[in-house]
Parts: C-alpha cells; sequence; structure tokens
C-alpha cells in the first residue's frame, strides 16, 4: 500500500502508540495478578513496536525494522524467563498476586 | 480508503487493549491480547513493513500468547481467584495514565513533522533489504541475541523445574 504514507499523517501513528503505551501503563498500575502485568509490558513493548516502523515507514529507513525484529527477540526471551518465574512462584505460594510478594519491600 | 482501514485497525487495536485491562478472567484478557497483536500486524502490513508482519504474528500470536495461555491455564486461574485492587487505585491508575498521555501529546505538539513528502520508498520491509541489513550492518547484534536465546531457554528450564527437597 504505497498511499498509505501520503494519505495517513504520522501524527495519528504517534497518537495510536502513545494511547497504546498509557494502557499498558495502567494496566500496571491497576492490576494485582503478574501474568496481567506481563501482558501489559507486552503491549507496551508493541506500541513501542508500532512507532518505530511508523518512523521507518516515513523516512523509506529500513533501520527501524531492525531494531523491531531485535525488540521482538528480547521480548520472547523476556516472556518466557518471566512466566518459569511465576511458575516458580505460584509453586511457592499458590497465588499470582504481586502483594502476596512483599519479603523485598521495606 | 486506507484512512478508513487505519480508523477501523486503531479502533480495534485500542478496544482489544481495553479489553486486556478491564477482563475480569484472565484468559479473556489473554484473547483479547492476541487480537490486539492482529491489529498491530495490519498496522504492519499497511506500513509496508511486510516481513515484520508475519514475524510479529509468528512470534506474537504463535509462540509468546500460546505460551501465556498455557501458563493461565496450568495454574488454573479464573475470575474467582483472580485478586482485585480497589476502587480508589483503579482510580488513581487511570488518573496516572491519563496524565502521562496528556504529558506525550503536549510534548508531541512542540515540534512534529506532518506527513513526509519525499519520494517514499515502498520495499524497505521486504525479506531481502532487511536480510540484507541484518547480516550486514548488524551481524554481531544477531549472533548475540542467538546467545540470549540459548541463555533464555536454559534459565526457563532451570527456573520452572521443579526443586528435589
Amino acid at each position: 500500500m504505497e498511499n498509505t504514507i501520503q494519505t495517513i499523517p504520522q501524527n495519528w501513528y504517534l497518537l495510536l502508540s502513545a494511547f497504546l503505551f498509557c494502557i499498558g501503563v495502567m494496566g500496571v498500575l491497576m492490576r494485582r495478578n503478574a501474568i496481567i502485568i506481563l501482558m501489559c509490558i507486552e503491549l507496551m513493548l508493541n506500541s513501542v513496536n508500532l512507532l518505530l516502523v511508523s518512523f521507518s515507514a516515513y523516512k523509506g529507513n529500513s533501520d527501524g525494522q531492525v531494531f523491531v525484529f531485535f525488540i521482538m527477540v528480547v521480548a520472547a526471551a523476556e516472556v518466557a524467563v518471566g512466566l518459569a518465574l511465576l511458575m516458580s512462584i505460584y509453586r511457592n505460594v499458590a497465588s499470582t498476586d504481586i502483594n502476596v510478594l512483599n519479603k523485598l519491600k521495606w | 480508503m486506507s484512512q478508513t482501514i487505519f480508523f477501523i485497525l486503531s479502533a480495534l487495536t485500542i478496544i482489544s487493549a481495553l479489553g486486556v485491562l478491564f477482563a475480569k478472567n484472565p484468559m479473556y484478557s489473554v484473547l483479547s491480547l492476541i487480537a490486539c497483536f492482529f491489529t498491530v500486524a495490519g498496522h504492519y502490513i499497511m506500513l509496508n513493513a511486510q516481513f515484520l508482519a508475519i514475524v510479529h504474528l509468528i512470534v506474537y500470536a504463535g509462540a509468546i500468547m500460546v505460551l501465556f495461555l498455557f501458563v493461565v491455564m496450568l495454574l488454573n486461574l479464573n475470575a474467582e481467584t483472580e485478586p482485585h485492587k480497589t476502587s480508589k487505585i483503579k482510580f488513581a491508575a487511570v488518573i496516572a495514565g491519563g496524565i502521562l498521555f496528556l504529558t506525550i501529546i503536549a510534548s508531541l505538539k512542540a515540534g512534529i513533522p506532518g506527513a513526509y513528502h519525499l519520494p517514499v520508498k515502498s520495499n524497505i520491509g521486504l525479506v531481502e533489504i532487511i536480510g540484507q541489513k541484518l547480516f550486514t550492518d548488524y551481524l554481531l547484534p544477531f549472533e548475540v541475541s542467538s546467545i540470549l536465546f540459548l541463555s533464555a531457554m536454559i534459565g526457563s528450564v532451570l527456573l520452572a523445574k521443579k526443586e528435589k527437597r
């Protein structure tokens, strides 16, 4: 779709990804289930990816898309380790509520 | 035409992202996050990033979300066991997110270029171009990310293993 870049101003993509990022922040602040918090972090990573892809498309430079590729790689590794941690936490305290995990809080 | 597609995709993206937040059952959160990822892949196709759209679908919707679904099912989470914060904290979270959004918008207002009226190349998202970049300019990060994957794999297996007492 070559006419996308001509007909849609880039501000709209900026607004959309800012809004998605804020939704992710709200989710992290609002929910207590650790799995949902991990999912909201994924949402934030996605909004940043969308922003990078839009800049890369509007500048005509593919470096941004390579960065998005690496962000995806890191996100996949992060989710695998995070979910494994959650599993072992659940095995110990039988809950994914983050308010139970306050041993490191002072 | 592409403006209509953009608005429909954006509305779907925002609705499904809000669904992640406000769903009572964690399973519904996971499902609406999958919908959100599909619409973001639609945005990538609109922006001439075809390779990334496919990778996004395979990695996120195919691998990560299946992992999330498995964990939600394995831990047997549902709406009854779901912990909830008080409505005061929820209200505060919404206000904080709104203020963050306002700050970002206010900072965008200062100096944002509108549409670029350059001769835009439309082939930058194809596998050929990305692959050439990846294996020439970004070869070292590419190799390092394979080591990252290996260590993440070993780490997650070790963490999720049951300890013998």
